[in-house]
């Protein structure tokens, strides 16, 4: 880890790896995309209850949509806003493939064990998962729809699901500003649908730093009526926590 | 088509409107479940379930899991990137968080169900509509008393997540939208699973009253099993 100055904080998550970390209210994080074709398997939970937890079905029909992207909410099952999408110039995440798992990984790309390949072995998106969750008690009945930032899949007429290789080149980025204090357990697994002849091992670069406060002409907020109603939900549970005076 | 395995292989090939020879005079349990009501119920290996729209446009959400181990639960994800289409029809193999096929749409005369569009709860109802319909009745609700009920089988709230929604209709679009579109199911319309393991069901006869889906109108489901043998 680096600190950037001025309130910064960035470092690197290699491919293949997992990570987890509470982000508070009022903070921001930038995911980029180091070397192009990256994807973050991502969920998120509330510390103080992790019963409560994001919901993709809840996410996308609130706001009409089966992609991810700038203007869109992340929500929990309980009404509230976990984080915005505030910029974003990938223009599409996936909420509805899930993640990889261990079979799966092998049967696409050959297992590599730790014991024979070290830091360059095969890991999956549920054990990922799995690992960050246990050291906050969470375990397989905790696991929900992930995002997998960065990736892209889209649906034919007749509802085939379709995967798209070339969503996001190196350098591309999404903004997530959070809107309440989350506990979120990333990885840096293969997209499931990645079809790609070797195990894809592709860095994202992560960026703290904190958020401008929300106005009320903020896109988010008003980008849809529901939103509008998320925020007023996000605000109420919030009320009377002066912590960071948002 | 007159045994269950039959009607099994059939399946895998059928697509819209494949109807059951089942006849519900020989079916060994039968119950009428009122919008707004749970019914929750174990399904053993190759029973068959039968879910009835009796009156169109209802939907039944509907959550399944390995009777063996709760933890093993049906997974929308899973199911939608094995089978490649977001959409559930005769013969989707409906898959669990550990990849286990948990059930298999053997017969549907619908020709597709939702599983992206997930439950209504209290809290989304503020979301979705108004933040003055907190107070009313929704499926999640429903599924917490189910599971309050029946705490023996170790359920509880972890364990309420992203669901079947059976008759209901949710178009996706190539640029990426999704609306809750008029269903294709009608009056009598059913659907049936094969339990490809022991499995319990938790089906929420959804109470909304807020969607034009179901005209304002929420009306009661069947729900029938068959065993194996039944002929």
């Amino acid at each position: 880890m680096t600190n950037g100055g001025a309130g910064t904080y960035e470092t690197s998550v290699e491919g293949g790896k997992h990570w987890s970390f509470i982000m508070r209210s009022g903070m921001q994080l930038r995911m980029i995309d180091s070397r192009g074709g990256a994807n973050v398997g991502m969920l998120f939970f509330n510390p103080q209850n992790p019963l409560e937890r994001y919901n993709a079905p809840d996410t996308l029909k609130c706001q009409h949509t089966f992609k991810l992207t700038k203007g869109h909410c992340l929500y929990s099952d309980m009404g509230r806003i976990f984080c915005s999408i505030v910029e974003d110039s990938v223009g599409w995440h996936d909420t509805v493939c899930g993640t990889t798992t261990r079979r799966l990984v092998a049967e696409r790309w050959g297992e590599r064990s730790y014991q024979e390949y070290r830091n360059e072995w095969t890991q999956n998106g549920h054990d990922a998962f799995l690992v960050e969750g246990g050291k906050y008690g969470l375990g397989r009945r905790d696991l929900a729809a992930n995002v997998n930032w960065f990736s892209k899949a889209w649906v034919a007429d007749d509802g085939a699901l379709i995967f798209d290789a070339n969503n996001s080149a190196a350098g591309q980025f999404v903004d997530l500003r959070f809107e309440m204090d989350s506990l979120v357990l990333l990885h840096t697994c293969p997209h499931p649908l990645n079809s790609a002849g070797q195990y894809p091992r592709n860095p994202v670069l992560l960026q703290f730093s904190k958020a401008q406060p929300v106005q009320n002409d903020d896109f988010c907020l008003n980008s849809r009526p529901e939103n509008a109603r998320g925020f007023a939900n996000t605000e109420l549970y919030r009320f009377g926590n002066t912590g960071d005076g948002r | 088509m007159s045994d269950v395995r039959q009607v099994s292989g059939f399946g895998a090939e059928g697509g819209l409107g494949a109807e059951s020879t089942r006849l519900p005079g020989e079916a060994v349990f039968r119950q009428v479940v009122p919008a707004g009501e749970y019914w929750i119920n174990s399904v053993k290996r190759d029973q068959v379930l039968r879910i009835v729209d009796t009156e169109g446009n209802q939907s039944a959400d509907t959550l399944l899991f390995n009777a063996a181990d709760i933890s093993d639960r049906y997974s929308a994800v899973d199911t939608i990137r094995a089978q490649r289409n977001v959409y559930l029809s005769c013969g989707s193999r409906l898959l669990s968080t550990g990849g286990n096929v948990l059930a298999q749409i053997v017969a549907d005369t619908v020709g597709r169900h939702d599983t992206l569009g997930g439950a209504c709860a209290a809290e989304s109802n503020t979301v979705r509509y108004a933040l003055d319909k907190r107070s009313m009745h929704s499926c999640r609700d429903s599924w917490l008393l189910a599971v309050a009920q029946h705490d023996h089988l170790g359920l509880n709230k972890r364990d309420l997540s992203h669901n079947i929604n059976f008759f209901m209709n949710v178009p996706v679009t190539p640029q990426g939208g999704l609306s809750f579109a008029d269903g294709l199911s009608g009056p009598g319309h059913y659907v049936e699973l094969q339990a490809a393991m022991d499995i319990i069901v938790l089906i929420s006869n959804c109470p909304q009253l807020n969607n034009p889906c179901n005209a304002y109108n929420p009306t009661p489901l069947e729900v029938l099993i068959w065993n194996p043998d039944v002929r």
